[in-house]
């Protein structure tokens, strides 16, 4: 291979943190006009090779090419320098600023005295250029996330960078947003420039990359050409092991009593806009009803108002015919996964034990005369790490110290062990590795097979079609339609997902 | 008689505001970048302090504020030291300045004995002798002294920089997201230290002003009775909005010199309860316009650059 076509090589780059080598001697090259795909799963050390790149972690060891010259990069500045640019999977955008001061915040110039003029014809030259059309006056908070991924992009373009680095890009998007930002990413190479796209989606990795690595726990598995893999050749180098997520077959459950009932619910967010406008959904005893949609769509302000966390501006909401006033704080009522387990389902530096009792550390044996009971908090905690198989060596130590998969354990053993009528998991897989992601849906059906009603809120259009026996589509804090979970089928939903009916496609 | 007394009382309401209408622009801009400074009290004092005495000695009211500068630019660099380098706690870093600051002051004054009954010279009005007797606008507008004009000149220069230029942008972005001003290439460390070091200068000049501009003492055991703390909430009942935090100063400074008036006329209120005005107004405009306003996002919040 010609040298000179290599635009961003990291050689041997090693990095641990204390505890764990998140990258071991991994090797990297991309060529110029190429998409290189970095594949992996959660914790394999893909975020944390690109924060070296970006200047965020120094490595332990291991150089940096860029278009042939060796580079140190010490600060995210220096990357930008360099011709880097990367959008992060949290998106590195103030809110409450404009989309242009957004974009230009940071550029080093001359001038004191901010004028938009120039910038603003730049950046809409670029919106043509690449079709990723946003509106530089709107203030970011006001944008869907899709629209906020363009700016990320546009802001790296901006700044003319020669490798753009798109770190889980597509988690946000719509299927045709998806397609949007691949006819972007393909003019972005036809110029000359390089792409580094991370993902642990496999069926966009192939479509879009010209080359794949593969990352597992920290250390390269090996590069391919994208021609010549398949998905499940990717799926088992990033695993270990052959996987799929496919519809798993269940048994019909007699009981079929209308569980969680809401009627004409409106409810408005934390900015005052309305979130539900007459939402009406039931769901009955056995049976997982998915939401899908695209985030942001009111999916939090459901399951906030269906447990009483937010509430509604209007509308009824009953489970078993039991109105919803406050707080839910009876776990064998109601089991609820919140969307963010770090920030609403633990606490990050409590123990595991505490965790696990969060909600019952009032009931008895675990408090006796108003003195809580270590003893037996701990041998529960026990109890439940055996059951629900958590990876933790005891229940003393911080459940922060915990993996993502065993932290939503924790909060799944915490939720779900009463047996409650009602499971409302709000995705509940998000950031979750293959492996714990299959654990969490074999859960979710076997609390369907017991007969709970489940209501599974997911943006993972396959896992939502592999789980759910209804699936209502959430679009702007309305239903779009309801489709059957067995006969249901990608397009239509993606279609619902963007605001337009079926009767309107025909 | 009763016209007399309002026009003095206008007179005082815009000479009180001055000193708390400059500590606030330089608050703004540290709130806006996460940092609560909230020694400004005791900065405050301290510029009072040094105001007076420099004055004193040197004779020269453009050295003395020269001196509150620089007094305020040391004490700047320490507080953005604690508070950013070290991530100390905001609040209590504040309160530990306040404290050191009535120590320090009170220790230096009993030294400084020459000066306990002399004045300083106060600062002149900016227009001309004749100019003051136009009528109502002239003892109320043209009469006060040049701190006064400046300060409200102070306030719009701040509402211009906080807003359009590439500086005030890039306070405006640290503050509410200082992790993607990070990747956007700039220094969070340094923009907050900047603001701290301003806000701790204009709260120092403050000082000097508050002393400079009316009695010419400087009273030992906290003579700034709290401005700081004014100055903190009407940074928030103002919204961190340059315009609207001096309009909120002036209401401050204006209940402050009813409170002074009132406690001269022989009136059935207890002195005590009209010393209390100026507060207890702050709390009820606290209440209405809180819930209002927009903080911060990272306000008061350490900034650990290593957690990205």
């Amino acid at each position: 291979m010609n040298e000179n076509s290599i635009l961003l090589k990291m050689q041997d780059i090693s990095k641990s943190f204390p505890g764990v080598l998140a990258n071991d001697h991994v090797t990297i090259e991309c060529e110029k006009g190429h998409v290189l795909g970095l594949l992996g799963e959660n914790g394999a050390g893909k975020t944390t090779l690109m924060n070296i790149l970006y200047g965020l972690y120094q490595p332990d060891q291991g150089k940096i090419f860029v278009d042939g010259k060796q580079v140190v990069i010490n600060s995210p500045s220096e990357a930008i320098n360099h011709g880097i640019g990367m959008v992060h999977q949290h998106f590195k955008l103030v809110d409450t600023l404009s989309v242009i001061e957004n974009v230009i915040l940071g550029i080093p110039t001359n001038k004191a005295v901010l004028d938009f003029g120039p910038a603003k014809k730049k950046l809409e030259k670029l919106c043509k250029e690449y079709e990723l059309f946003v509106d530089p006056e709107e203030i970011v908070w006001r944008l869907p996330v899709g629209k906020q991924q363009w700016v990320e992009i546009l802001k790296a373009l901006y700044r003319d960078c020669k490798v753009l680095v798109l770190d889980e890009p597509t988690a946000v998007l719509t299927p045709s947003e998806s397609d949007q930002l691949c006819r972007a990413i393909r003019k972005i190479t036809e110029q000359g420039r390089s792409v580094v796209f991370i993902s642990h989606k496999l069926r966009e990795v192939i479509e879009i990359t010209d080359k794949v690595t593969v990352i597992r726990d920290g250390k390269v598995i090996g590069t391919v050409n994208t021609k010549e893999a398949t998905q499940s050749i990717l799926a088992e180098m990033m695993v270990g092991r052959p996987v799929t997520i496919e519809r798993k077959a269940r048994p019909t459950v007699k009981e079929h009593s209308a569980v969680l009932v809401m009627k004409n619910v409106n409810a408005f967010d934390d900015r005052g806009v309305q979130a539900l406008k007459d939402f009406n959904l039931t769901v009955h005893a056995g049976e997982i009803v998915g939401v899908a949609g695209v985030d942001g769509n009111g999916q939090r302000e459901l399951s906030e108002c269906i447990t009483g966390l937010r509430k509604p501006s209007s509308g009824s909401i009953t489970i078993q015919d039991k109105q919803v006033t406050n707080v839910i704080a009876d776990p064998s009522f109601v089991g609820f996964i919140p969307e963010d387990r770090q920030k609403t389902g633990l606490v990050l530096d409590f123990t595991v034990a505490e965790n696990l009792l969060i909600k019952d550390y009032k009931e008895k044996p675990y408090v006796k005369n108003g003195f809580l009971q270590y003893s037996e908090m701990k041998k529960h905690a026990e109890h439940m790490i055996k059951k629900y198989n958590i990876k933790s060596p005891s229940g003393d130590i911080k459940v922060k110290t915990l993996s993502g998969g065993n932290q939503q354990k924790v909060v799944i053993a915490r939720e779900l062990d009463a047996q409650p009528v009602l499971d409302v998991a709000s995705h509940p897989t998000r950031g979750l590795d293959l492996g714990a992601v299959s654990n969490v849906h074999d859960i979710l059906l076997n609390e369907r097979n017991r007969g709970a009603a489940v209501l599974f809120i997911s943006a993972e259009l396959q896992e939502v079609m592999a789980l759910s026996d209804r699936i209502v589509v959430l679009y702007s804090g309305q239903i779009m339609g309801e489709l059957n979970g067995e006969t249901a089928d990608q397009f239509t939903i993606g279609q619902m997902m963007l605001g337009q009916t079926t009767e309107a496609k025909k | 008689m009763t016209y007399e007394i309002i026009l003095d009382w206008l007179q005082a309401s815009l000479r009180w505001s001055a000193p708390l209408i400059i500590c606030a622009m330089g608050e703004i801009f540290a709130e806006r970048s996460g940092i609560i400074n909230m020694g400004i009290e005791g900065i405050m004092l301290c510029g009072a302090l040094c105001g007076v005495a420099v004055s004193y000695y040197a004779q020269s009211q453009a050295v003395a504020l020269f001196a509150c500068v620089i007094l305020g630019l040391v004490l700047g660099l320490m507080v953005a030291f604690l508070t950013v380098s070290r991530r100390t706690n905001q609040v209590v870093t504040g309160l530990m300045i306040n404290l050191l600051a009535i120590g320090a002051t009170n220790v230096i004054f009993s030294v400084l004995t020459v000066m306990r009954h002399k004045r300083a010279t106060t600062f002149g009005a900016l227009f001309p002798e004749s100019m003051h007797r136009i009528p109502l606008v002239g003892p109320v507008l043209f009469a006060q002294p040049f701190t006064t004009w400046i300060a409200i000149f102070i306030a719009f220069i701040a509402s211009f920089v906080l807003y359009k230029t590439r500086w005030g942008l890039n306070v405006r972005a640290v503050g509410d997201n200082p992790q993607a001003t990070a990747t956007a290439g700039l220094s969070v460390i340094k923009l907050k230290y900047q603001t701290l070091i301003l806000s701790s200068i204009a709260a120092s000049v403050a000082g000097g002003i508050l002393t400079l501009a009316s009695s010419g003492y400087f009273a030992a055991g906290g003579m700034t009775g709290g401005r700081g703390f004014i100055v903190l909430a009407a940074v928030v009942v103002g919204g961190w909005d340059p315009m609207r935090t001096m309009f909120a100063c002036m209401l401050f400074g204006a209940t402050d010199a009813a409170q002074l008036r009132l406690q001269t006329t022989e009136s059935i209120i207890p002195t005590q309860f009209l010393q209390m005005l100026p507060y207890l107004i702050t709390v009820i405009a606290l209440t209405i316009m809180v819930k209002r306003s927009r903080v911060p996002k990272t306000w008061g919040a350490a900034y650990d650059g290593r957690r990205s």
